[in-house]
C-alpha cells in the first residue's frame, strides 16, 4: 500500500497521506471546511456537529469530511448548493441555541461560530429559527475559569481533552435530545467535582463557554 | 457427550417431546392468550375464572397460558381442546361465559358453538379461522405457531419439529447454512430490508475468533407489537434462528436486546434459554457436536434510539445510547469492536423454516424482490386489530379491507401510517401499492418493521404529523444538530399550525428544514424522523393549506380550531344529559328551554357530545372556530 495517495479539493491536487480523514487534509492545504466537533487525535470522530459536510464525486449524498477517508482519485467538492444549503441549516440551528451576546464573551474575535460566518458568508443574527429560552447558570466554582452553558454548542471537544488528553473525567454528556447538556457527575459545580482544574477544556472549548475569567468582559 | 450424529441426538429429543406432549393432551386443555395483549384485556383474570370453574365442577383440566393467536379485537381468547371434539377458540371472554363454557363444554357435551369464534383445524362441524375472509390472504409462517403452542414449554415446540433445522444444519458444514440463507433473498424485518444473507457473509469474511449475535427486540414505534407477540409466544423459534446464525458465522456469544418495558417477553425468553440449554441446543457442545454458542437477555433501558443498532452497541458496552457513524457497519466493527451480527426478532424467526424447507420454498412466497411474508400489527380505526401475517406484494387495500375487515362504524378512510415515526402516511390514491420494500420506499413510506396504522375521516393529519414528530423529537438523543435541534423547531412550527398560529413562510420553512433533517443526521432516527411529515405535505397539503388560510380543521380535531355548538333546532326541551356531563358548567338552558354551551367556560372536553343521545345528535362541532350568526345568544 502506497503511503500517499492523490485526490482533488475542489479542482486543486493535493497528496494526502493514506489513511487520513478528508477533513484534516482539507485544512492542512488551506481549504476551510466548517467543523466544531472534530478532534484530529480522536480515531472516531464524533460526526454530531453535521458542518463539514462536502460532496464525493461518485457517493450520492454529501458525507461529513471528518469521517471519510481519503482514497486514491478521489474528488471533492467543499461547495456546492446541496452543500451550502445543508451546512447554513445546521449553523442556523446551532446559532438558535447559543447566546449570542458576542460582545460580552470572551471569544469574540477567535469563535468558531464567527469564523464559519465569515468563511461562508453566514449571518450569525439568523432569521429562520426562534432563538430557543433556555434558563442557564453560568458555573464559576474554578478558580481561574468558568463555563457558561449558553454558549455550549455541544460538540464535546471539552470531554475528550478532560478523558483523554487529562485523563480525568470530570465532564461528560448527560440528559437527552433537546435538553442534552455538558455537566458533571450528577451535576455539581466543577469545583465539587473530580476536577483538577487543568484548564485543558478552556483550551479545547471552539466558542467560549468554557473561559478563563480573566477574559470576561463587561 | 455422545458420539451420536445431531440428527441423533435430536431424534432423541423429539420422541421425549412428542410422548410428554401427547400425554398433556388426553385431557382437556384451556389455551389461554395471555401475552401481552391478552394480559392487558383481563387474561389473568380469566385465568382464575377457569381455575375456580374446573376446582368447583371437580374437573382434571389444564389451563395453559399461550401467546397470541393475532385476533387481538376478541381478546380475552381462549382454545379448548376437549379430546373427542375438535379444537374450537373462544373470544370476548368473562366470568359468565367461562361459567358457561366449563359446566356445557367441559363437564358436559355442548362445545357452544353460537360463542365460538372458529375451529382451529378443519373438521365437518365448524368453520376455522382460514374460512374467514382474511384467511384467504393470510398465510403464517413466523406466526404459524403463535398461540397454538406452550411458550413456556421446549417440548411444545421440540414437537411442532422445533429444533429440527438446527439438527439439519449441524449435519453439514456452516457454509452451507449460509449458503441456504443467501439463496433465499430474505431481507432483513427491521425496516430496511438489507439482505441477510450478505450480512451474515460480511461478519463471516471479517474475520478474527471472536463474533456476536445479536437480535434486537428494541422495539418501540407506537402502534407495534409484532416482535413482542413473537417472544411472548415462540420464543424457541428467535432463538432457533440465532444459533443458526452463529453456527453460520462462526460467532460463540449472543444477546437477545429487549426493551424492559416488555417484562413478560423477557421472562418467556429467560425461561426458554434455560430450557434450551438443558436439552442441548444451546451452549456448549450443541446436539453432541463441537459447536458452543450461548445466549443471554440485555434489558433495553427505555430509549427508543438504542433501536438503532449502532445505539444498541454503545449501550450493551455500558456506555451512553447514542449512535455512532457508519460505516464500519457493526457485520465488521460491532459489539466489542468485534464482527456483529444484528437482526430483528422476525428476521431470525424465518431463518428455521427456511433451513428446513429449502431457499426455493421460501423464494415460492411473496414477490421476487422481497420473498416471504410480512408481519403487520394492524391497529387505529380498522375492525380486526391485531397481529397478521400475509405475503409479500399483498396491496394495502387487501391488508386493511379485507384482512383488517375495513374501517368501523362506516367511516371513510382517509390515510394508513406505515412503518411508525420513521415511516409515512399513505393516501387511497396508493393503497394499490404492494406491500414489499421496494414498493413502499418509493411511495414515501417504509416497511418498518411492521406497524400500520389506518385512520379515518376524524384524524387530522397535521396533527399525526404532529404526533409522530413529537415522539421522535422526544426521543433524540439529541447527539447531532439536525435532529436535536431540528426536529424542535420542526415541531414548533407544527404545534402553531395546529393552533391556528402557521402561515406560509413557516411552512415553507417546515418543510425545507425536514428535508435537511433527512439529509443532514447522524443516524436513521434523524434520517427518518421528517417522514412523517414529508408525507403529509406531500398528500395532505390541502389540510396544512386549511389550518393555515382558513383556520380550519378538516377532521375538526385540532382543539384550539373547533368549537362545540348545540343546533337548536335538533336539540329537545325534554332532555337534560348534556348539561350533568359537562365538567365546567358550560352548558345552560336557554330562555326558550334549549340548552347553549357558554364558550368562555368550554374546556372542548367532547363530553357532551358524547353524551347526546343518537336521536338528537344536537351538539356538533364547528371548524373553524365561528358561531352561526345569531343563533346563539349570551347568556345575561
Amino acid at each position: 500500500m502506497n503511503d500517499y495517495v492523490n485526490i482533488t479539493i475542489d479542482d486543486r491536487k493535493i497528496k494526502a497521506r493514506a489513511g487520513e480523514k478528508l477533513l484534516w487534509v482539507a485544512l492542512d492545504n488551506d481549504i476551510y471546511i466548517p467543523h466544531l466537533c472534530a478532534v484530529r487525535e480522536k480515531e472516531r470522530s464524533n460526526a454530531s456537529c453535521r458542518l463539514c459536510f462536502v460532496e464525493i464525486e461518485g457517493m450520492a449524498r454529501p458525507v461529513t469530511s471528518c469521517t471519510q477517508v481519503v482514497r486514491e482519485e478521489m474528488v471533492v467538492r467543499t461547495r456546492s448548493t446541496r452543500i451550502d444549503r445543508l451546512v447554513k441549516t445546521a449553523f442556523e440551528l446551532l446559532l438558535s441555541d447559543h447566546n449570542l451576546s458576542c460582545r460580552e464573551c470572551p471569544a469574540n474575535g477567535n469563535c468558531e461560530l464567527q469564523k464559519i460566518a465569515k468563511e461562508r458568508g453566514l449571518k450569525l443574527r439568523q432569521k429562520r429559527f426562534k432563538a430557543i429560552e433556555r434558563d442557564h447558570t453560568v458555573d464559576d466554582s474554578p478558580d481561574e475559569f468558568a463555563f457558561d452553558p449558553s454558549r455550549c454548542v455541544l460538540c464535546g471537544r471539552c470531554i475528550w481533552a478532560d478523558r483523554e488528553e487529562a485523563g480525568v473525567g470530570a465532564i461528560g454528556f448527560a440528559n437527552r435530545g433537546i435538553n442534552s447538556v455538558i455537566t458533571t457527575f450528577e451535576g455539581v459545580s466543577l469545583a465539587e467535582s473530580i476536577c483538577t482544574q487543568c484548564k485543558l477544556c478552556v483550551e479545547a472549548c471552539p466558542v467560549g463557554a468554557f473561559y478563563y475569567k480573566k477574559d470576561k468582559k463587561a | 457427550m455422545s458420539a451420536d450424529s445431531p440428527m441423533d441426538n435430536y431424534e432423541k429429543l423429539f420422541e421425549v417431546a412428542k410422548q410428554n406432549e401427547e400425554a398433556r393432551r388426553e385431557k382437556p386443555r384451556i389455551l389461554l392468550g395471555t401475552a401481552s395483549c391478552g394480559v392487558a384485556a383481563g387474561a389473568l383474570q380469566v385465568k382464575e375464572f377457569f381455575l375456580k370453574e374446573i376446582e368447583s365442577h371437580g374437573l382434571d383440566a389444564e389451563v395453559v397460558e399461550v401467546g397470541c393467536i393475532g385476533h387481538c379485537y376478541a381478546e380475552p381468547l381462549a382454545i379448548i381442546a376437549k379430546p373427542g371434539f375438535p379444537a374450537i377458540t373462544y373470544g370476548n371472554l368473562d366470568e359468565g361465559l367461562v361459567h358457561l363454557l366449563v359446566e356445557d363444554f367441559l363437564a358436559g357435551e355442548d362445545p357452544c358453538y353460537e360463542y365460538a369464534l372458529a375451529a382451529v383445524d378443519r373438521n365437518d362441524v365448524f368453520p376455522t379461522f382460514e374460512d374467514f375472509p382474511r384467511g384467504i390472504y393470510e398465510n403464517k409462517l413466523i406466526l404459524e405457531q403463535c398461540g397454538y403452542i406452550d411458550p413456556e414449554s421446549i417440548d411444545s415446540y421440540i414437537e411442532k419439529d422445533g429444533y429440527r433445522a438446527l439438527a439439519k444444519a449441524l449435519s453439514d458444514e456452516p457454509a452451507r447454512t449460509l449458503d441456504e440463507v443467501k439463496a433465499s433473498n430474505l431481507r432483513g424485518r427491521g425496516g430496511a430490508g438489507f439482505p441477510t444473507g450478505r450480512k451474515w457473509e460480511t461478519s463471516l469474511k471479517a474475520g478474527g475468533d471472536e463474533k456476536y449475535v445479536i437480535c434486537n427486540a428494541d422495539e418501540g414505534d407506537p402502534g407495534a407489537f409484532m416482535d413482542r407477540s413473537i417472544l411472548e409466544s415462540d420464543p424457541h423459534q428467535v432463538i432457533e434462528g440465532m444459533v443458526l446464525c452463529a453456527y453460520a458465522i462462526g460467532a460463540t456469544e449472543g444477546y437477545l436486546y429487549i426493551r424492559a418495558e416488555y417484562p413478560r417477553a423477557v421472562k418467556r425468553v429467560r425461561e426458554a434459554l434455560e430450557q434450551a440449554r438443558e436439552k442441548g441446543v444451546l451452549g456448549s457442545s450443541i446436539l453432541g457436536t463441537e459447536f458452543n454458542f450461548d445466549l443471554q437477555v440485555f434489558q433495553g433501558a427505555g430509549a427508543f434510539v438504542c433501536g438503532e443498532e449502532t445505539a444498541l452497541l454503545s449501550s450493551i458496552e455500558g456506555r451512553r445510547g447514542v449512535p455512532r457513524y457508519r460505516p464500519p457497519f457493526p457485520a465488521v466493527e460491532g459489539l466489542w469492536g468485534k464482527p456483529t451480527v444484528i437482526n430483528n426478532v422476525k428476521t431470525f424467526s424465518y431463518v428455521p423454516h427456511i433451513i428446513n424447507r429449502g431457499a426455493d420454498w421460501f423464494k415460492s412466497i411473496g414477490t421476487p424482490e422481497s420473498p416471504g411474508t410480512a408481519v403487520f400489527s394492524l391497529v387505529g380505526k380498522v375492525v380486526n386489530t391485531g397481529l397478521v401475517e400475509v405475503p409479500m406484494g399483498t396491496t394495502l387495500r387487501e391488508l386493511i379491507f379485507e384482512v383488517g375487515g375495513g374501517l368501523p362504524d362506516g367511516k371513510e378512510f382517509k390515510a394508513v401510517q406505515i412503518g411508525g415515526p420513521s415511516g409515512g402516511c399513505l393516501p387511497e390514491s396508493a393503497l394499490d401499492v404492494p406491500i414489499d420494500f421496494d414498493s413502499l420506499h418509493e411511495a414515501g413510506a417504509i416497511m418498518g418493521s411492521g406497524g400500520l396504522v389506518v385512520m379515518d375521516e376524524d384524524d387530522c393529519m397535521v396533527s399525526v404529523a404532529h404526533y409522530f414528530l413529537e415522539f421522535t423529537q422526544q426521543e433524540s438523543c439529541g447527539k447531532c444538530t439536525f435532529c436535536r435541534l431540528g426536529t424542535k423547531h420542526m415541531l414548533d412550527i407544527l404545534t402553531d399550525i395546529t393552533r391556528g398560529h402557521g402561515d406560509e413562510e413557516r411552512l415553507t420553512l417546515l418543510e425545507e428544514l425536514a428535508e435537511d433533517v433527512r439529509d443532514g443526521s447522524l443516524c436513521n432516527l434523524g434520517r427518518t424522523a421528517p417522514n412523517p411529515v414529508l408525507t403529509t405535505l406531500k398528500y395532505f397539503r390541502d389540510e396544512y393549506k386549511a389550518h393555515i388560510e382558513e383556520g380550519r380543521c378538516p377532521a375538526r380535531a385540532c382543539r384550539d380550531l373547533v368549537l362545540f355548538y348545540i343546533e337548536p333546532s335538533r336539540c329537545s326541551k325534554l332532555c337534560n344529559v348534556c348539561v350533568g356531563s359537562c365538567p365546567t358548567e358550560a352548558i345552560y338552558t336557554r330562555d326558550d328551554g334549549l340548552k347553549a354551551i357558554d364558550q368562555e367556560k368550554c374546556v372542548k372536553c367532547d363530553n357532551c357530545r358524547k353524551a347526546c343521545p343518537p336521536e338528537y345528535n344536537a351538539v356538533i362541532k364547528l371548524s373553524p372556530p365561528v358561531l352561526p350568526p345569531e343563533k346563539e345568544k349570551k347568556r345575561t
